[in-house]
């Protein structure tokens, strides 16, 4: 079973590839017979390309969805937020010290009115993955964001979260400094907001890293977008010793949109573009834009203490038990 | 914090056998109506061999260097809050199975026979020094002490009793983290006691978390870390991430004492290491001065 996306996409890709040649065999071509045969190929190949990613994406399995939210194609926050937001600056640091830049975020322009945007941020290249610590936050990453929450409260803002990290970094470092502690912060700031907040799930709902900036009014999901109490092959090395059945615990932990809006533990699944996001990323901002748009327009009309009750509700009520 | 009365201290009714493990491992089990039939055990920590009447008269602690083995919630109610004062709720509630996963059925069947309760954290209210206060109380024994739906819903009605009711939270906390078999809703658990914690906070009500061994994970992460006070038993492991999780995130080198209780408080990350023998004496000075306001 393939293990990442790019090897899981490599039919698709070589055939992608194929038809890049085709096109670049036209351009070439004089003869304008000998032309129209290529084309018809080109035509033929795009067809097939099309049935190919139909085939693919329509019935991803619980792991394939793991391998596409990790893509590294994939719409990042930093994507989503130049896309559709003005004004955006990034702000820094939690001024205990420490500066974290596996969560990124800062006031801007949505939709027209002032927002403070919060997400986790993973890198493309081998640096900026570093420089990202693969998504991964420690606990200055979620303070930062605790000082964001406040500004929000205090200039009547309404958050946005991207949601999409593996797991909080579990270091030594992260560990010295509260990376518990911060999470739980982050969670018990979200609940003393009285803003409207709206989480979207973009690639990887990792755990604790992602519900301590998820604790929102509303909890959106990308259609191929995973979210999960631990990250497939944690729950394998625990369940089985054996962290190469991934795929057996992702289908085991029931993690993918379509199940946590099954479950009532999200509001909405967002559509992606034939084929994932990474294939179309401006009709994915769309799509994303439109949602959030729509939820955040429902939640600001209510008022401010009953926008706190809502979501102390909404968490209130989660949970499956018999009584 | 004051040195315990010592007159003031109630020395458990030994109600509770202990059966030792062929490993040297100390095993505690609440089996009702099995006589006691070891009078020599092995601790946990220096591998000394301990007699029992001694152990348990120590709180279960050894005599030689201090390791505070594990204990039944039973065990932990009878010995920090005031005698016959523990009102048992929340017994009604059943984890199910929501995501059908392996084996989950047959593991919480085999967990309800084995700590004769029905989840992982016992909960009520109760008294310490005639003073009310809400409880929890966890029990490792139970799948690992994890928090599923019920853990999370008992530990959210505990805070909330505290609140609505007017009296302190006391919980203690030994768990492995959120329960994995029940996946997203146990995630949610981790949202859900914190939101609870935060309306707890936003009543003036007083909310103590003791860290017994082990605090981790997802636990940690949400209500046991947001305490106004934590306290924390000697040497209890208190984590994020556990070191098969750490390990695969390629995490090699780690301090000696590194995820110990002494470890956090050596970051500041709690208020107190106390020994179970002080423990009731800690809370009730707590209780006392920070819940004073309430009994006005």
């Amino acid at each position: 079973m393939a293990t990442n996306h790019n090897e899981w996409e490599k039919p698709l890709r070589d055939l992608e590839e194929g038809i890049d040649k085709l096109k670049e065999l036209a351009r070439k071509e004089s003869d304008p017979a000998k032309r129209t045969v290529i084309d018809q190929r080109i035509i033929d190949f795009e067809a097939r390309r099309d049935r190919f990613i139909d085939v693919f994406y329509a019935n991803l399995g619980p792991w394939e969805k793991v391998l596409v939210a990790r893509a590294q194609k994939r719409p990042y926050t930093l994507d989503y937020v130049q896309s559709m937001f003005n004004d955006f600056v990034e702000l820094d640091g939690d001024r205990r010290g420490f500066v974290d830049h596996a969560i990124v975020g800062g006031p801007a322009t949505f939709d027209g009115k002032p927002v403070m945007v919060v997400g986790h941020q993973k890198g493309r290249n081998i640096q900026d993955r570093q420089f990202r610590n693969f998504g991964m936050a420690k606990p200055e990453g979620y303070r930062k964001a605790i000082r964001m929450f406040d500004m929000a409260e205090r200039f009547r803002m309404p958050v946005i979260t991207f949601i999409d990290t593996p797991a909080a970094d579990p270091g030594v470092e992260s560990e010295s400094r509260g990376i518990s502690e911060a999470i739980a912060a982050g969670m018990f700031k979200m609940f003393e907001l009285t803003v409207p907040t709206v989480s979207i799930v973009i690639g990887e709902g990792g755990s604790g890293g992602a519900i301590g900036i998820a604790a929102s009014n509303r909890v959106l999901m990308q259609e191929h977008a995973v979210y999960s109490v631990i990250p497939p092959e944690g729950c394998a090395a625990i369940l089985w010793r054996m962290p190469e059945r991934a795929p057996d615990a992702a289908k085991a932990l029931k993690l993918t949109a379509q199940h946590a809006k099954a479950f009532g533990i999200i509001d909405e699944i967002v559509a992606e573009p034939k084929g994932g996001a990474h294939r179309d990323p401006l009709e994915a901002y769309l799509l994303v834009r439109e949602a959030l748009v729509r939820n955040l327009g429902e939640v600001s009309q209510m008022e401010p203490c009953e926008i706190q009750a809502d979501r102390y509700r909404k968490f209130r009520s989660m949970g499956n038990f018999s009584s | 914090m004051m040195t315990p009365d010592a007159s003031s201290f109630i020395v458990p009714r030994s109600s509770f056998p202990l059966i030792p493990e062929q490993k040297g491992i100390l095993f505690l089990l609440s089996t009702k109506g099995a006589s006691r039939t070891e009078a020599f055990l092995q601790c946990a920590g220096c591998k000394k061999t301990l007699f029992s009447v001694d152990f348990e008269q120590n709180l279960r602690v050894c005599n030689y260097c201090g390791h505070h083995h594990r204990l039944p919630a039973q065990t932990r109610i009878e010995i920090t809050f005031d005698e016959g004062s523990f009102e048992e709720l929340d017994t009604e509630l059943r984890s199910l199975n929501p995501l059908e996963f392996p084996e989950y059925a047959e593991k919480l069947v085999s967990a309800v026979q084995k700590t004769q309760t029905n989840d992982s954290v016992t909960t009520g209210r109760a008294k310490i020094d005639e003073m009310p206060v809400s409880v929890a109380v966890a029990d490792f024994a139970f799948m690992g002490g994890s928090m599923g739906s019920v853990a999370g819903e008992k530990i959210t009605r505990t805070l909330e009793r505290a609140a609505d009711e007017r009296m302190p939270a006391i919980i203690f906390c030994a768990s492995g983290g959120a329960r994995m078999q029940e996946g997203l809703f146990s995630l949610m658990q981790m949202a859900k006691t914190t939101a609870a914690a935060q309306r707890c906070s936003r009543a003036g009500v007083p909310y103590i978390a003791v860290f017994s061994d082990p605090t981790m994970a997802g636990v940690l992460a949400s209500y046991a870390s947001i305490a106004d006070v934590i306290l924390a038993e000697p040497k209890a492991l208190v984590g994020f991430a556990g070191m098969r999780v750490s390990k695969q995130a390629g995490v090699s080198k780690v301090p000696d004492d590194f995820q110990t209780a002494e470890f956090v408080f050596g970051h500041g990350m709690l208020d107190r290491i106390v020994p179970r023998k002080e423990m009731r004496a800690s809370l009730t000075s707590l209780v006392k001065t920070l819940g004073g306001h309430l009994r006005r």
